[in-house]
């Protein structure tokens, strides 16, 4: 999607329009009302960042903002605030998670304030997984906030212009605020009101866990337009592709909240090729979730399989002929028109 | 405990009230208290709290105690000492992510919170970040002060 506004120069943002928050691509989309494809990026276990660049190619034209996780399943890899400086300098939109599992608050405000100077536009805060799912499960857990008490704070960091102690902010990060959801995850009657509680604590977009089971999905959303909490925030649904009936079945036992119906594994383990059936389950999902009102988008997350974004975005059809930011597309644009 | 834990939050609604009594009772000690100064009363009311809240809700004498909007189920009794709410890695059978042999915190708070009858939820609140100075003191002792400076205000 390209703007009347858009930045000359790569790596530059886009102007900040009256009663937006952001100069970001991600706010922009959402707000000009079009069904909007973020997808997760597999930060490198590297420090090499040719392999960023080389990944995050793979969404080019596709999506329109990129997921940066911070440490994803209390797993070391390359920083978020690394990843998202680098792609930002490129022009991508980026969504820089924050996990509350490893930093302290004196970390995290630095970390946006930081991240924000760097051109990223969107934040991510979530309390993140206990270090004993990951592979260094000695390490010490922070949690010095949840995710509620970070989304309160950084919102305050952007409206109030202060840190959480008080003192002030000079230039406050203009930063779209986002937070994570669990449709799925006991106590289910309760999960629609925890979303209307991070909403009230600052979030303006949620991507939620992966939604395999379209009925218990439904009916949360119907609860959230009941409330009114889809016109108040942005909901982006999770999905992706399993890789086989068998990685189905370890997922849902050892991944913490991801709920997996067994229909979807008996579809899986009944296909000739299950990576492709894994794929053609994600699309079916996307199609069936798009359906659904108070849905603004879906966020992608293709766990080992992100070469394959790009075919589940163009077989669901999610885009409806809309054209994508892509790099370079910044130079399209005719200086005489600005 | 952990029976004991369950107990309190099923019973959340007249606990909640004989907790908010005992709060009213010390706020009308409020001058003795600081006649004696509240600095050298903290640590025998921690001790007291200890071994009532101890029991009862298995309570880690956090000083800034918010039970009464937890349906009396602990937060700091999450692995995460989450403050707001359940994290998405509860367990399908509602046990914690992190201890699977222990129910989570967030799923009683909830059970706790349709005990109370309360028009809205106190739950929903957004509880502020923990402050860590304040770990290990009297949070009876902290709320009479509180309703004190209030009062001092208006």
């Amino acid at each position: 999607m390209k703007f009347d506004d858009e930045p000359l120069v790569p790596g530059e943002n886009l102007p900040v329009r009256p009663g937006h928050d952001s100069p970001g691509r991600l706010e922009r989309v959402l707000r000009a009302g079009a069904f909007v494809v973020t997808a997760e990026i597999a930060p490198p276990d590297s420090a090499d960042p040719e392999e960023v660049y080389a990944r995050a190619a793979l969404f080019d034209g596709y999506v329109d903002a990129i997921n940066a996780t911070d440490g994803s399943g209390a797993h070391c890899h390359m920083s978020s605030v690394g990843m998202c400086s680098l792609l930002t300098r490129r022009g991508y939109a980026m969504v820089m998670q924050v996990s509350a599992r490893d930093r302290n608050r004196i970390a995290i405000q630095g970390d946006v304030l930081g991240a924000s100077a760097m051109g990223v536009s969107s934040i991510l805060c979530l309390t993140g997984d206990s270090v004993g799912v990951g592979d260094h499960p000695e390490a010490k857990p922070v949690f010095d906030l949840d995710c509620m008490s970070m989304l309160n704070m950084v919102r305050d960091m952007r409206d109030k212009e202060h840190f959480l102690s008080g003192r002030k902010i000079t230039s406050p990060p203009r930063v779209f605020l986002g937070a994570a959801a669990n449709p799925f995850g006991p106590p289910l009657d309760y999960r629609p009101l925890r979303l209307a509680k991070k909403v009230a604590a600052g979030a303006q977009f949620v991507q939620t866990q992966y939604c395999f089971d379209i009925e218990i999905f439904r009916n949360y959303m119907s609860v959230i337009r009941d409330m009114g909490i889809h016109e108040k925030v942005f909901m982006l649904v999770g999905v992706g592709p399993l890789a086989s009936a068998k990685s189905a079945e370890w997922i849902r036992s050892n991944v913490p909240g991801v709920h997996i119906p067994d229909h979807i594994i008996r579809r899986l383990a009944g296909a000739d090729n299950q990576k492709d059936e894994g794929v053609n389950v994600c699309v079916d999902m996307t199609q069936q979730i798009k359906e659904i009102e108070g849905v603004h988008g879906v966020h992608i997350m293709a766990f080992k399989q992100e070469h394959r974004v790009a075919e589940i975005v163009t077989r669901s059809g999610v885009l409806a002929g809309r054209e994508l930011w892509r790099p370079g597309i910044a130079r399209d644009v005719d200086p005489a028109t600005h | 405990m952990h029976r004991m834990r369950r107990w309190s939050v099923r019973n959340a609604r007249w606990l909640k009230k004989l907790y908010h009594g005992i709060e009213n009772a010390l706020t009308l000690c409020h001058p003795l208290f600081e006649r004696v100064g509240y600095q050298r009363l903290d640590k025998s009311f921690l001790a007291i709290e200890k071994v009532t809240k101890g029991l009862l809700i298995d309570s880690q004498s956090c000083g800034q105690c918010i039970v009464g909007f937890t349906g009396l189920s602990c937060p700091m009794n999450c692995p995460k000492t989450m403050r707001n709410g359940p994290c998405g890695g509860v367990r399908a059978d509602g046990k914690c992510e992190v201890k699977p042999e222990m129910d989570c915190v967030w799923v009683m708070a909830w059970e706790g919170n349709q005990q109370l009858g309360e028009k809205e939820y106190p739950i929903q609140f957004v509880q502020p970040a923990l402050n860590n100075q304040l770990i290990g003191t009297s949070a009876w002792l902290r709320e009479v002060r509180n309703r004190k400076a209030v009062d001092n205000e208006i």
